[in-house]
């Protein structure tokens, strides 16, 4: 018995792989709910209720989203040209610093319509640099960059620590250490009144499709896929292999930024040391369950948030650990490497 | 007021070394193995919590400490059995894996320990590793108390470096593991099943980070918390590279690395408010990145680390 690789892979497989996926890591954590002590069939409705039961609950929802479709498709953009970026969450936190330094009254100053895209892009470009860092140490002296940018997300955490007990540090925080908040006139439009969801749902969608477009139809973007398949092939048919992953890491580091910029200008307003709940990590299992497709990205982006915001409702109601949603989302990275494997190779006898 | 140097007088600092160093010696011994048999674990960070997590819940519901270390080997290594089924013979992608095996690992660590121990004011406690004097040489002035009054795996930890060391030079089963390591398909030919050396040497080497992962909870703290580990994975697969892939450089790599981060704690007490102590928490982590440059070039690679091994195929 042995395997061999499918020259194509069927759409209804690609699709029903993540699908089989979900559907094993949430059988495999029906256990440990049931360990709790709970039936498994009320948790997982409760869930659903927790995530979908009402107009707040579907607006913490989407807006629980934003983030992972950006951090999803940083990792996306990434490992497709086999470049391993886990450090999305330290380039989110350094993109929400940006912002909310520069948004902050310490700041600019621009009429918001000017100002925002600027803060915006002054994150992605903060979370795109340090991208760079570990990528150069990986053209230029071979470090494998999975181990630095890992270690570099503590690197930059502690930076923002630093900062916001430091020079950003807001006065009026009662010794709490936050950021100073960013202007009023800063903070996104909300796409529902009465709810946190703002208009960051929206540039994540677009970014997406952009993506998409970009890796299907352009050159940039098959050359991009050419250095992740086959490096030494892509050299040879003359693609320049340096300045194409140089190019991959500003936008795979400047989605992550962008991601911490939106969660400050949409959300928070600020910067904490807990801004995010593990966003950056998360974004690489949403990458793997999208098939790294941008597209895909968005349906796993919602799956995993609807897993976060359910949990906590869930935890509520039944008294589970909400670190269940942790489990079923780091499941389902591993049973989708295993349903991958069957949707992309045959058993030959 | 101390100067900056006398630091390295006090005996303290010197047995804060081998207290901080035990994780790790632990944890990259126990990537070295993986490593030297071709199979980078990405899984370490989590299986690092997983082992401080049931180390101590074994303890706190009334098992011996050395049975607390036990239970955590023997958790480590069914997560490496898993890392290895799905790398080995299943051939998938070792980085993505292994960052699943952290994930799974730390989150079903946090589920299980809230589980058992509902949300409280103070995290309870258990009583953790004393150390243990060595007779006479703890009479020692200067050296007993540096050295020579550790708790009991800090010993086991650093015999532990030797032992491998000369398990992989000088017996056929380390052997077996290096050709695995360099090349696969030699060793099959010598009569050798890479697969399964794989996998036991996956099996072994995370039971080896479990245990430094209990050491913390069992002999460096008392108690456990979330993301305790804080990153000492991912610098010990660092530390493997700085060591070069050899147990003994493994040894001395995480001493190195304890002293500056023993030293950095002393030292902003010395300081003082003048520098962040943030810059000095960054240290270990810059270290670590630095260790990897320098030796990026220098480093003797397994040939086959990180190659899938399929039979039959070149």
């Amino acid at each position: 018995m042995r395997l061999e690789r499918r020259a194509h892979v069927p759409l209804s497989l690609a699709i029903a792989a993540p699908i089989g996926a979900v559907v094993a890591a949430l059988i495999l954590a029906g256990l440990l709910i049931a360990l709790a002590g709970v039936p498994v069939f009320e948790a997982y409705r409760r869930m659903l209720i927790g995530a979908f039961g009402s107009r707040l609950s579907i607006s913490e929802t989407l807006t629980r989203t934003t983030p992972l479709i950006l951090t999803g498709l940083a990792a996306a953009v990434a490992f497709r040209s086999r470049v391993w970026n886990i450090g999305a969450e330290g380039q989110f936190y350094l993109g929400a610093l940006a912002t909310a330094a520069l948004g902050s009254k310490l700041g600019l100053h621009l009429a918001p319509l000017v100002e925002i895209p600027i803060l915006m892009l002054a994150g992605a470009l903060a979370g795109a640099l340090l991208l760079l860092v570990p990528l150069g140490l990986r053209l230029k002296f071979g470090v494998d960059e999975v181990v630095t940018t890992l270690l570099l997300n503590f690197v930059a955490v502690l930076f923002v620590s630093m900062m916001i007990e430091g020079p950003l540090k807001d006065p009026l925080a009662f010794g709490w250490p936050q950021s100073v908040p960013i202007l009023a006139d800063m903070a996104l439009p909300k796409l529902l009144p009465r709810s946190r969801l703002h208009i960051g749902l929206l540039v994540a969608i677009g970014l997406a499709l952009v993506l998409y477009f970009i890796q299907s139809r352009t050159r940039f973007g098959l050359e991009a896929r050419a250095a992740g398949l086959n490096p030494q092939a892509a050299r040879f048919a003359g693609v320049p292999i340096g300045s194409i992953l140089v190019r991959v890491a500003l936008i795979s580091g400047g989605l992550a930024g962008l991601a911490g910029a939106i969660e400050v200008l949409g959300v928070k307003g600020y910067v904490t040391t807990d801004l995010s709940p593990g966003f950056g990590y998360t974004g690489v299992v949403v990458a793997m369950l999208a098939g790294l497709n941008p597209i895909g990205v968005i349906v796993a982006a919602l799956f995993v948030a609807t897993m976060f915001v359910g949990a906590d409702g869930m935890s509520r109601a039944m008294g589970v650990p909400s670190f269940i949603a942790d489990v079923i989302v780091a499941l389902s990275l591993l049973t989708m490497l295993v349903a991958l494997l069957l949707a992309n190779y045959r058993v030959r006898r | 007021m101390m100067d900056a140097l006398d630091i390295f007088a006090t005996a303290g600092l010197w047995a804060a070394v081998l207290r901080i160093a035990t994780p790790l010696i632990f944890g990259t011994l126990g990537a070295l193995v993986c490593e030297r048999a071709g199979v980078l674990n990405l899984g370490i960070e989590g299986i690092m919590t997983f082992g401080a997590m049931v180390g101590w819940l074994t303890v706190y519901h009334g098992g011996d400490l050395w049975l607390g270390l036990a239970a955590a080997a023997l958790a480590g290594a069914a997560f490496g059995l898993l890392h290895a089924l799905l790398t080995v013979p299943l051939g998938l992608s070792q980085h993505v894996t292994g960052l699943g095996i952290t994930l799974f690992a730390s989150s079903l660590s946090y589920y299980i320990f809230r589980l058992v121990v509902p949300v409280s004011g103070t995290p309870p406690t258990i009583e953790p590793f004393q150390p243990l004097r060595i007779p006479y040489l703890s009479d020692l002035p200067f050296l007993g108390e540096a050295v020579f009054a550790q708790t009991a795996p800090t010993y086991v930890a650093i015999l532990l470096a030797f032992l491998i060391a000369l398990a992989l030079q000088k017996t056929p089963l380390g052997l077996a593991v290096r050709i695995v390591g360099e090349n696969p398909h030699a060793a099959e030919a010598q009569g050798i099943d890479p697969i399964r050396v794989r996998i036991a040497s996956v099996v072994f080497g995370s039971a080896l980070m479990a245990l430094g992962g209990a050491f913390l909870t069992l002999a460096a703290f008392n108690s456990f918390f979330p993301t305790m580990v804080q990153g000492r994975g991912w610098v010990c697969i660092a530390l493997v590279v700085f060591a070069s892939w050899r147990p003994e450089r493994a040894l001395l790599g995480a001493l190195l690395f304890a002293l500056f981060d023993a030293y950095q704690l002393r030292l902003s007490h010395v300081v003082g408010k003048a520098v962040p102590y943030q810059v000095f928490l960054m240290i270990p982590y810059l270290l670590s990145i630095a260790a990897l440059l320098v030796m990026a070039r220098r480093a003797r690679v397994p040939q086959a680390l990180m190659q899938p091994f399929r039979r039959g195929e070149r």
